[in-house]
């Protein structure tokens, strides 16, 4: 199941997760960015926990639910508390590690729905960004954590 | 990077684990967590022409007390055992190191059994263990058997451990009343990385991550505090007996001076909780 609807192929068995949703599932927002599992830019959710793509077979993932950022919004498009987030506090800059980013930050939330800044650092810290320095990023969770729907 | 070619099989239990490995023999490896194996795969440093995938294994995912000691399957991910309310009372060290794995994502998939059957010494859970005195079970098709941490881990990338034996518990001893200090130290320069030296204190047990070939328990310093030593003085033998490695992060002798200010740090924080 991917973003709630399933989604059946046969694959090589050595096809990895992030490859199965770019390329057979087509879903192309979840980057790669290292490839070696250091900076998060192919963090989706599995069974609703953060894991990145990258470092895990598409064979893995079998029967299992997995959500990108394609699956956030709501049925009308209206966006996800955390993409709001991200964009009211500027919480990016040139976009490829967001939606890695956002994902990593909806899992933080599920475990952790009123985390100190302190644990938003920590918690991000499989995340790499080039761009914004972090601060706006970690506001945005922040600011999420204080929405009752995220 | 992908990995070069190889047929995927999946277990769903450890019988039918051990039976795959049986079936393919020295070709086949089984994958837990993934979060080692994949990485060397992707670089071609391993090419197993079989993964048995464990991940379905639900029965080696547990911690439970029994008596006198923690059993922990070995399919148990860091993540859980981070968040386990039972480790946090009776084993806040394993709770701890745990947590100090990598990043979330790694320890969302990441398990202990892995971690120790990978068996590089600049890992957290491996000395913690050692430091925990914990037995190891295996089980092949000859049966189950028990394995001392302590001659568990024989070298980089390899253990105790026979091609067709699956790592299943680990079970640690709740430490006696007078040990409960402990304390985890971890040296690294950037947030998600491996230490650069790391020491793993339990009672007056102590052991070294990063300090040799293998994790090393402090023989040194157990033997000053016994002594009757004080935390300062005990951790001035922290690098006696052990062999670090000389790489891009540090010089043998740098490790050497890293593992006395840990063990003086690690001891002075056991002794206060
Ligand atoms: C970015 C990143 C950062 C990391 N940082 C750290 C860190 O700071 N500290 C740290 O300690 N580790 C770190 N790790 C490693 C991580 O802890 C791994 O999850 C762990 O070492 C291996 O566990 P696994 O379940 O993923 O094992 P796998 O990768 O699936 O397997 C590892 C090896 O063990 C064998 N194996 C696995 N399970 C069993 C079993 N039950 N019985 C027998 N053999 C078995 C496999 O065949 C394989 O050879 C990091 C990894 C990554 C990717
Ligand atoms: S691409 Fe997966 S962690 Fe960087
Ligand atoms: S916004 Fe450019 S890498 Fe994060």
């Amino acid at each position: 199941m991917v973003n709630g609807a399933p989604v059946a192929a046969d694959v090589e068995d050595r096809m990895l997760l992030v490859h199965f949703l770019r390329e057979t599932a087509g879903l192309t927002a979840t980057n790669v960015g290292c490839d070696t599992t250091s900076c998060g830019a192919c963090t989706v959710l599995l069974d609703g926990e953060s894991v990145k793509s990258c470092t895990i077979l598409a064979a893995q993932a079998d029967g299992r639910q997995v959500t990108t950022v394609e699956g956030l919004a709501g049925p009308g498009g209206e966006l996800h508390p955390m993409q709001r987030a991200f964009r009211a506090e500027h919480g990016l800059q040139c976009g490829f590690c967001t939606p890695g980013m956002v994902m990593a930050s909806v899992s933080l939330l599920r475990e952790n729905p009123h985390p100190t800044e302190a644990e938003v650092r920590s918690g991000l810290e499989g995340n790499l960004c080039r761009c914004t320095g972090y601060h706006n990023i970690v506001r945005a969770v922040l600011a999420a954590a204080e929405e009752p729907a995220s | 990077m992908i990995p070069a070619p190889f047929s995927y099989r999946r277990a769903g239990s450890v019988a039918e684990a051990l039976d795959l490995c049986t079936e393919y023999g020295e070709d086949a490896k089984f994958l837990a967590g993934g979060h080692s194996l994949l990485p060397l795969m992707k670089l071609r440093l391993a090419m197993p022409e079989v993964l048995i995938d464990l991940g379905p294994v639900r029965e080696l995912s547990y911690v439970r007390e029994e008596d006198g000691h923690i059993a922990i399957g070995a399919l148990t991910r860091h993540h859980d055992l981070e968040h386990s309310e039972m480790l946090a009372r009776v084993l806040p060290l394993l709770a701890h190191a745990a947590g100090q794995v990598g990043d979330p994502q790694v320890r969302h998939r990441g398990t202990i059994g892995g971690s120790l059957a990978h068996s590089d010494p600049a890992s957290d859970l491996p000395a913690t263990v050692l430091a925990l005195d914990a037995t190891l079970v295996a089980r092949g098709p000859a049966g189950s058997r028990e394995i001392a941490a302590a001659d568990f881990f024989q070298g980089l990338f390899e253990t105790e451990l026979e091609p067709d034996e699956l790592l299943t518990e680990i079970r640690v001893p709740v430490p006696a009343a007078g040990a409960a200090g402990w304390s985890f130290q971890k040296f690294t320069k950037r947030a998600i990385d491996w230490a650069i030296v790391g020491v793993a204190v339990q009672g007056s047990a102590v052991a070294l991550v990063n300090m040799a070939g293998t994790p090393v328990r402090a023989a040194g310093v157990e033997a000053a505090l016994a002594g009757g030593a004080t935390p300062a003085e005990a951790a001035a033998h922290a690098a006696e007996g052990t062999s670090p490695a000389d790489d891009i992060n540090a010089s043998p002798a740098y490790r050497e001076h890293l593992a006395r200010v840990l063990v003086e740090r690690a001891l002075l924080e056991a002794q206060s909780v």
